[in-house]
């Protein structure tokens, strides 16, 4: 394997390391009216990611630092390429930020009420965005674009959903519960719908679909997992669900990616868009070292906060 | 007006207004952290320390509110580069994008992950494993500002690579992590960030004496004044050291930017240092900037001259007016809060512990919130428009970054955008903050016995 394979695979690692991390908190975003009927309701919900979004939020800063750093011209060209719907997205994320971070320090009813708002849409928009972009840089065309939206955004719901029925008690646990069922009536068809023409998009690749079995073995185990998510939490086994959930977003992830090789865009392939072997020798030590650790204390800390959320809060 | 001119609007306006909340994230964190630590050594022998608990938690809160605008600001700045300055991240990624992944690897996780430990983990993590988490916290607010500057200081003074096919090449980590324009400036923003912070608590700790007189928690706030006016002066000291090192290097490595801050025309022996337009003082210059009253300082039109003749006819000097003032307010501004802290020292000592605080320089604290905040941000306009017409210095220019597919419409409209909001939001910080600080600290409860779900839930710090 080449230095810009391995780079490529790490760039599809912390992606993919995001979109199951910020999925769930953008999940449990987009549903907080859904799953409240009360202001402790509300606290609770929040509770479950209020430890970790911050620390989630950080695998996006890093994957796009890092595709900056190991390929450029791919960085360049997707971030002036999207620029509308990238804007959107920080728009997104800074107001959900500091509806989250200042929702425990406002007192009045109307700016609490501010603060829910910039987290519900500060939620739905991005996961609906990242979804929309893979889809049109895949495919070029706004069909495309909807329907990858319309995927990553009731994946991340329904990972949000089953991530709060496995981190709460009380009502809003079956509350979560049923929005995860709801949710998924929509998330599995419409995957079934758009994963299997992932193996044949790439610009490059033979349309010959048998020709990547990776991607097919990726997208098809992205289904099963998604299916046997609903199916766990209809059965009310939340861990095993969340895990499942988690996977058919890593195996989404990973086809995705696997589609995108070798011309993440049009007209430019990995292999002249990557950095020098010395910068990516450089990078490959610094992943090395850090990453493992990273994992590990963001591990310990959903460990800290490993009990379930319970509905009493002052 | 076309899309370049806006592209640098948005830079400017998102990379100054993210810089007003950075300092203060780097500098309040370690303040609160090392609160947090005298609560914690004092209460571990037993004494009495309730007093730094209540100014951890209430300098604590103010904290978190500016550190959630300093974390979703940021976001901007690095997929800026892509969004607007395509040309410029092919050219650079390669050397540029290293310390920028270096920064969200080792420093922002360490960051957000640890301080929301911190922020739930007050009830939860055994005392010294809490405290562990802010510091791990402030250790990575402190971290990301080194990498940062190195990656600026590169645009400045760009070492360890070659061009190869257009593109920039790094040849040599090392030298762009110790790049010697980084290792002059990162001790100087740094510094500079503990001035602004330390000013900001000397600010809120005058107001808090004025509200309150000489009753109430007046002795609450004399201790956290007494730490802010030792952060401040001793940062002081370490921005006019670094100060001057940068100015030497402006020497050598920018002279253009150094003439602009000094409206110097023309290549001179025993240059003057002029204090205002029309005021010199004879061989100052020359003295500051290469420790030789006699040593030469490059002009601006001897520059302009040279430039042209070896990188091609164009125009080689920054905006002059914002050059030279910016200088000018950095030093006096930043001084004044420096002054402002040792006088204060002065006011606080040891035999005077006991009497009150003169009212007139509680007022005159208020001052410590708004002085070295324009004086750092009056530094980054010198430094960064100082640079221009350059990106990296000698190498790409700004004309020649911009995105060549991003439309003009595009950029007007993410600059009005981020425009609005950032009003928006500051005007909601500001409102917060004043509220928060208008409050005071939170009485403490009786000793808490937490139950079992009320340790689940976050205590008042969230």
């Amino acid at each position: 394997m080449t230095l810009t394979t391995f780079w490529f695979i790490v760039i599809a690692f912390l992606w993919t390391g995001y979109f199951v991390l910020e999925g769930f908190d953008f999940g449990v975003g987009a549903l907080l009216p859904l799953l409240s009927r009360s202001e402790a309701d509300r606290r609770q919900v929040i509770t479950t990611i209020g430890p970790v979004w911050d620390g989630n939020e950080v695998w996006l800063i890093t994957a796009v630092g890092a595709m900056f750093a190991a390929f450029p011209a791919w960085y360049a060209h997707m971030l002036s390429g999207f620029y509308l719907p990238l804007f959107l997205v920080i728009i997104g994320l800074i107001v959900r930020g500091v509806g989250l971070e200042w929702r425990g320090k406002v007192t009045s009813r109307r700016e609490l009420a501010l603060c829910d708002a910039g987290i519900v849409a500060g939620s739905v928009i991005p996961a609906f965005l990242w979804g929309a972009i893979f889809g049109h840089m895949l495919y070029g065309t706004a069909a495309a674009a909807a329907v990858g939206g319309a995927l990553s955004l009731t994946m991340a719901t329904l990972h949000g959903a089953v991530f709060v029925a496995l981190r709460t008690t009380g009502p809003v646990r079956a509350r979560a519960r049923r929005a995860a069922l709801l949710v998924s009536a929509g998330a599995v068809p419409l995957a079934a719908v758009a994963l299997p023409s992932l193996p044949g998009s790439s610009a490059l690749a033979v349309p010959d679909w048998s020709a990547s079995p990776f991607l097919w073995a990726s997208a098809l185990a992205a289904m099963a997992t998604l299916a046997s998510g609903a199916a766990l939490i209809w059965r009310r086994r939340e861990g095993w669900a969340f895990a499942a959930t988690a996977g058919a977003i890593v195996f989404t992830t990973a086809t995705l990616f696997g589609a995108l090789w070798p011309a993440p865009m049009p007209g430019i392939t990995v292999m002249e868009a990557a950095s020098a072997p010395y910068t990516l020798t450089v990078l490959t030590w610094l992943g090395v070292i850090a990453l493992p650790g990273v994992i590990a204390y963001q591990a310990w800390t959903y460990w800290i906060f490993r009990r379930r959320v319970s509905a009493r809060s002052e | 007006m076309d899309a370049l001119d806006l592209a640098r609007w948005q830079f400017g306006v998102t990379t100054v207004y993210h810089f007003l909340f950075v300092p203060l994230t780097i500098g309040l964190g370690v303040f609160v952290a090392g609160l947090q630590t005298a609560w914690y050594r004092r209460t571990r022998k037993g004494g009495d320390g309730e007093h730094l608990l209540r100014l951890t938690k209430f300098f604590g809160k103010l904290f978190l509110i500016n550190f959630a605008m300093g974390v979703v600001t940021g976001i901007v700045q690095e997929f800026q580069f892509g969004m607007n300055w395509s040309q410029y991240s092919i050219f650079v990624g390669d050397v540029f994008g290293a310390p920028l992944a270096m920064e969200a690897l080792l420093a922002f996780f360490l960051e957000s992950t640890f301080l929301g430990l911190w922020i739930f983990g007050w009830e939860r993590l055994p005392r010294r494993v809490h405290l562990a988490c802010l510091w791990a916290a402030v250790i990575g607010s402190n971290l990301s500002a080194y990498f940062i500057l190195a990656a600026n200081a590169w645009m400045k003074h760009p070492v360890g690579y070659e061009v190869v096919g257009g593109r920039a090449r790094m040849t040599d980590l090392w030298a762009v992590l110790t790049n010697s324009t980084a290792l002059a400036q990162v001790p100087h923003v740094v510094a500079g960030a503990f001035v602004v912070a330390g000013g900001f608590v000397i600010a809120v700790s005058g107001y808090r004496i004025l509200r309150e007189g000489s009753g109430g928690t007046a002795g609450l706030w004399r201790t956290s004044l007494r730490g802010a006016l030792v952060m401040t002066a001793i940062a002081g000291i370490v921005v006019a050291g670094t100060g001057d090192q940068s100015a030497r290097l402006l020497r050598e490595q920018q002279p253009m930017k150094l003439a602009a801050a000094e409206g110097l025309r023309h290549d001179t022996s025993g240059a003057p240092f002029s204090v205002v337009p029309g005021l010199e003082v004879p061989d100052l210059l020359s003295l500051l900037a290469a420790h030789d009253p006699q040593a030469v300082v490059q002009g601006m039109d001897d520059i302009q001259r040279r430039y042209a003749a070896s990188f091609g006819p164009a125009d080689y000097t920054p905006n002059l007016p914002v050059v030279f003032w910016s200088f000018r307010v950095m030093i006096v501004f930043g001084m004044t809060t420096v002054g402002l802290s040792v006088l204060g020292l002065w006011l606080t000592r040891r035999r005077r512990r006991t009497a009150a605080l003169p009212r007139w320089f509680a007022r005159l604290c208020v001052l410590a919130l708004p002085l070295p905040t324009v004086a750092i941000v009056a530094g980054w306009l010198l430094s960064e428009i100082g640079r221009q017409p350059w990106t990296v210095q000698g190498e790409l220019m700004t004309a020649a970054s911009v995105s060549p597919g991003v439309s003009l419409i595009e950029v007007a409209a993410t600059l009005a955008g981020f425009t609005l909001l950032y009003g928006v939001l500051a005007l909601a910080e500001g409102v917060l903050l004043m509220r928060h600080i208008k409050a005071g600290p939170e009485p403490m409860p009786v000793e808490p016995v937490p139950s079992d779900e009320a340790r689940l839930t976050p205590t008042l710090m969230y």
